[in-house]
């Protein structure tokens, strides 16, 4: 059934398109309106954007582990801290120029996330969720007691200055950056996923017996599966500093990973856009739930989480899905459907 | 050497704290195959109901009985309106509910009781004991005792009644347990609605040493996991011997280790965990998962 | 895959572009507002009839037990604008919720400052989140004052942040005056000491420390714990077992109520020193036992509306029927919310003394400030040439029933 056989009869399917061009079309889209927000909104907005950014991207690291590697973890919050800490240590001390930190962080939390991931991995399920708990009720007792990441007070970095030349403000010109480099990682994962080893590991999350009964190297897809989402948290940290300037171990608690936990639940698994919709979903949630009223913020975000999974429980992507599914079977394909299968009958 | 005893007599005290909440856990598990991170503000929101009872001026035992009878159908509504309608979705969807409603009830009872610290009036005496030089608390005593005796109905409930069976099954493979004519949706209301009272005899049992306020569980959830994880999440009596073990080590650790201060006692179980998960991820006394390939 | 990649790089350098050719005509909207000078025109925020001020607080997460504080800022500012106001303006108040993370203080002092148009923020609380806030609050050239929280940092370094001010008493000072009391009436005392182990008792030890330094008071054991931590009550005794006859304790909330019940049910009775801000006899002495807690020390500052001394004292009665009528749902005994008013008061004091419509002069207006005494104890001034506003305290002892002073107000200049 080859693309050129079909015969469109519907307006919209006459905009058939070349194919391979619909998706990165997609993403051009998408872009071009991100880019052009600072230009449009006040710094505020944009700075909170710019938070959205970095939650998402870890968000997306941590929906390649669950959501495709079908693996769990309550503890991205602390690869999220790794990424930040270490940005922040590196900017404090000026060892760096600023945008060499991106690839350091993401070097270190993806041989932090292989560390961990090769004992951690031989456990399953809930056991795997216990030993990466540990892992984010830890930062902030280890975080506070060493001075070189600033013990209790924390660190205040110089945030990414602004080049002249450019003639932007300093907000707008870290929304891009950290936009710029949230492109990369966002194509990237897409890359990553129909790639061999994101087709691995997806064989791998069916049935892993099977997957190594044809040859997929189960230990190395899974500790690198981990690894990968690790560094995307650690990226996600390095944004968070250059949007924020400040770490302190208040920042990094369990509440954290949990949040990243639940934006892959809302925003949908094995999706990648849905990291977007749960980055939106970490920032915007509290302060909507403060706006209604500050005493109940907590009960507030949790009864939207649970009606959320009723109403969506493959998060907003996947509810988007289901009603594209369902739009597509108009009363006009249907018949022509059924006309088609008539033809083919004695 | 009277230190020693003592730093080990206070880690069994502090143990028997998170085994009190770590049995609401396992029961919780056990019966209804959830791992229910709310379990800890549910207890807190118990007590603080038993604390507005007293408060009313009814007396300490009619109090404490009224609360077991409202947190046993507090329990059973919370699995009926919450849980049921979203029954069957996998562990991380649950997960996520639970966290949902750990923030409702947190923020809930801040809003209804304050943020305040209240003292809550123990079952035991207030006396002191004093055992070849370590001081003991009747309440510390009356606290393993009440444990105990809950760790060993729990086990006989489970391992040797037909209702006991009927839960674990419904838990374990819902469809096949309908099949076989177990009311499912019948055993895990009765589950939550257990779980919930027992999560209100940890808040009891627990009240009076850590006073009684909005984040009184909240800090003994990690600890409680870690001796659910230590023991076996399916174990009562692995939830003791676990809180117990943890509370032990981190106090010993604390004394003894100079290196690890207060704030890094934590450590100790987080290591404990990590430890047990990797060796023998079923802990000391779960029973072992075998998968049918 | 080149598809995608051109795909995605042309929207970004498109933007660019655009962003290069409409440079200067562009809204720089994150640009820092130089401060105006005092003179004519106003800033924002500030009308002949409004002023509106704004805060971030922990309404949610950790610390929302401190979130009562907005109520002692809401009842005076109601109040005064039932008065008419303050010099003809009335006072519109913004409080927003941070969670206790910085981040999101970070994004209310944004909000409050580019979106609310603030005149100035006022009274934000707890450390992490002020120290998150407080260098884009300077840059904006925002009045950032009577910040609620004790902490040394905010007068330590007025040059670098000139727009900022303390508001409560710094630990440090506190911390002071206990060394000094004890250097006075058991000079050669063996001292066991508790602290929490983040900025709050971290603060509180090093200037204790520093303060004994050369002394003859000797610490013979510290003990230390983390707010996420269940209890005290193995720390407490490890520390009785040094039978040491002081007992520091930087602690808050549950920690203290559980180390004064457990040192009594210990029979350990050393002269125990708790931090002013958990001296309160309903909050914290009465669920420990009253008889338990008698004969502690701390310090005090304001007057406890519960005392029948002050029973009749009218600025008292101002406040508990401001809280009564405005912010019922508030517990005047809360120690927070007289915190909060105290704060209000001041700012309210500011705003008078202001001399133009501009930030610039309400921060003359505030480094010169002179507050009458208020709910203040006498003796007290606020005195905003440092950077604490409040460095007077008295020495307070428990006895049972009441707080009692003693001796006259010591102030203690060295605020970190």
């Amino acid at each position: 059934m080859s693309a050129a056989n079909v015969r469109p009869r519907s307006k919209v399917a006459a905009l058939s398109l070349p194919p391979g061009t619909r998706g990165p079309l997609r993403i051009a889209a998408v872009l071009t309106v991100a880019a052009f927000i600072p230009f449009v909104y006040s710094g505020y907005t944009v700075s909170e954007l710019t938070l959205v950014i970095a939650y998402a991207v870890a968000t997306l690291g941590l929906n390649l582990l669950i959501g495709y590697g079908g693996q769990i973890s309550l503890g991205h919050g602390a690869f999220f801290a790794i990424g930040a800490y270490l940005t922040a240590v590196l900017l404090s001390h000026n060892v760096v120029p600023v945008i060499a930190t991106i690839p350091l962080t993401g070097v270190a939390s993806f041989i932090a996330g292989y560390l961990f991931g090769l004992p951690a991995l031989r456990l399953r399920g809930i056991y795997l969720g216990l030993v990466t708990l540990t892992l984010a009720v830890a930062v902030t007792p280890l975080v506070s007691r060493f001075t070189i990441t600033g013990g209790v007070d924390g660190l205040t970095v110089n945030q990414p200055q602004a080049p002249t030349w450019l003639g932007l403000s300093q907000v707008q010109f870290v929304y891009l950056l950290c936009l710029a480099v949230a492109a990369v990682l966002f194509i990237g994962a897409g890359r990553l996923v129909r790639s061999e080893v994101g087709r691995s590991v997806v064989a791998l999350n069916d049935n892993e017996l099977t997957a190594g009964a044809v040859g997929v190297n189960v230990t190395r897809t899974k500790t690198r599966l981990f690894a990968w989402s690790a560094m995307y948290a650690g990226i996600g940290g390095s944004l968070y500093v250059f949007a924020v300037g400040f770490v302190s171990p208040d920042s990094f608690t369990l509440t954290l990973s949990v949040w990243f936990l639940a934006a892959v639940v809302v925003g949908g698994r094995r999706s990648i856009a849905g990291a977007i919709i749960g980055g939106l979903a970490i920032e915007f949630l509290p302060v909507y739930a403060a706006k209604v009223d500050e005493a109940l913020t907590g009960a507030i975000y949790g009864a939207a989480l649970i009606v959320c999974i009723y109403v969506m429980p493959d998060g907003v992507v996947g509810a988007a899905r289901r009603m594209k599914a369902a739009a597509s079977v108009t009363p006009g394909a249907f018949k022509r459907r059924a006309g088609r299968l008539e033809q083919r009958l004695p | 050497m009277a230190r020693l005893l003592q730093t080990i007599v206070d880690g069994l005290a502090d143990g028997s704290i998170y085994a009190a909440l770590a049995l609401a856990l396992v029961l919780i598990y056990r019966a209804t195959g959830v791992v229910n991170f709310a379990q800890g503000e549910m207890a807190t929101c118990s007590t603080f109901i038993a604390w507005g009872l007293l408060q009313a001026g009814l007396p300490l035992a009619a109090a404490l009985g009224l609360t077991f009878v409202i947190a046993f159908i507090g329990g059973m509504l919370v699995e009926c309106v919450v849980l049921r309608p979203t029954e069957g979705s996998d562990a991380l969807t649950i997960v996520i509910l639970t966290v949902g409603l750990y923030f409702l009830f947190n923020s809930a009872d801040g809003w209804i009781w304050g943020f305040d610290s209240h003292s809550f009036p123990s079952v035991f005496s207030t006396s002191r004991l004093s055992v070849g030089g370590a001081h003991l608390t009747a309440q510390s005593v009356g606290t393993v005792g009440v444990l105990v005796a809950v760790a060993a109905i729990l086990y006989a409930f489970f391992q040797r009644t037909d209702l006991g069976l009927a839960m674990r099954a419904a838990a374990q493979g819902p469809d096949s347990s309908r099949l076989a004519g177990v009311p499912v949706d019948r055993m895990l209301m009765f589950g939550w609605g257990v779980a919930a009272v027992l999560g209100a005899v940890a808040g009891a049992l627990v009240a009076p040493a850590l006073f009684l306020n909005v984040n009184t569980m909240s800090s003994v959830l990690i600890y409680a996991f870690a001796a659910a994880a230590l023991g076996g999440l399916d174990s009562p009596v692995g939830a003791l011997i676990g809180g117990w073990i943890i509370g032990v080590a981190q106090n010993l650790a604390g004394t003894y280790v100079g290196f690890i201060g207060g704030d890094l006692e934590i450590l100790v179980p987080l290591a404990i965990i990590t430890v047990v998960l990797l060796i023998r991820p079923t802990g000391l006394f779960g029973s072992r998962e075998v998968v049918r390939v | 895959m080149k598809v995608r990649t051109v795909a995605a790089v042309v929207p970004l350098l498109a933007a660019l572009a655009t962003a290069v050719a409409g440079c200067g005509s562009g809204t720089a909207t994150g640009a820092a507002p130089a401060a105006t000078g005092g003179g004519g025109s106003a800033d924002p925020g500030i009308s002949k009839t409004s002023v509106t001020l704004g805060g971030s607080y922990p309404f949610s997460g950790p610390a929302a037990a401190y979130s009562t504080l907005v109520y002692g800022v809401q009842a005076a500012f109601d109040a005064a604008n039932a008065g008419g106001g303050v010099s003809g303006r009335k006072i519109k108040y913004t409080a927003l919720d941070d969670g206790y993370d910085p981040a999101r203080a970070l994004q209310d002092a944004h909000q409050l400052i580019e979106q609310d148009h603030v005149f100035a923020i006022l009274g934000s609380a707890g450390t992490p989140t002020n120290f998150a806030d407080w260098d884009y609050i300077n840059q904006a050239g925002v009045p950032d004052l009577f910040l609620i929280s004790g902490a040394s940092n905010w007068g330590a370094d007025i040059k670098a942040h000139p727009w900022t001010i303390g508001g409560l008493p710094s630990f440090v000072a506190e911390a002071r005056i206990y060394a000094h009391y004890l250097e006075r009436v058991m000079p050669h005392a063996t001292i066991a000491i508790l602290y929490q182990n983040d900025e709050f008792g971290q603060d509180y030890l090093g200037g204790f420390l520093h303060a004994i330094a050369g002394s003859g008071l000797k610490v013979i054991a510290k003990q230390d714990y983390v707010v996420t931590d269940p209890t005290v009550d193995t720390q407490v005794s490890n520390l009785a077992a040094s039978k040491a006859q002081v007992f520091v304790d930087f602690s808050t909330a549950q920690f203290t109520i559980q180390a004064i019940k457990q040192a009594a049910s210990l029979g350990w009775k050393p002269l125990h020193i708790i931090p002013v801000p958990d001296a309160s006899k309903t909050q914290v002495l009465e669920p420990a036992g009253l008889q338990n807690s008698t004969g502690i020390i701390s310090v005090d500052y304001s007057k406890d509306p519960t005392d029948p001394r002050w029973a009749r004292d009218a600025s008292v009665q101002e406040y508990l029927r401001a809280v009564k009528q405005y912010t019922p749902k508030a517990n005047p005994d809360d120690f927070n919310v007289e915190e909060g008013w105290i704060v209000a008061q001041a700012m309210i004091a500011a705003l008078k003394a202001m001399k133009h419509p501009t930030r610039a002069s309400l921060m003359q207006a505030v480094r010169t400030l002179n507050v009458p005494e208020g709910v203040l104890l006498p003796g007290v001034e606020i005195n905003t040439t440092h950077g604490y506003p409040i460095q007077t305290m008295y020495v307070a002892r428990f006895n049972g029933t009441t707080w009692q002073l003693l001796g006259s107000p010591i102030t203690e200049t060295r605020g970190y």
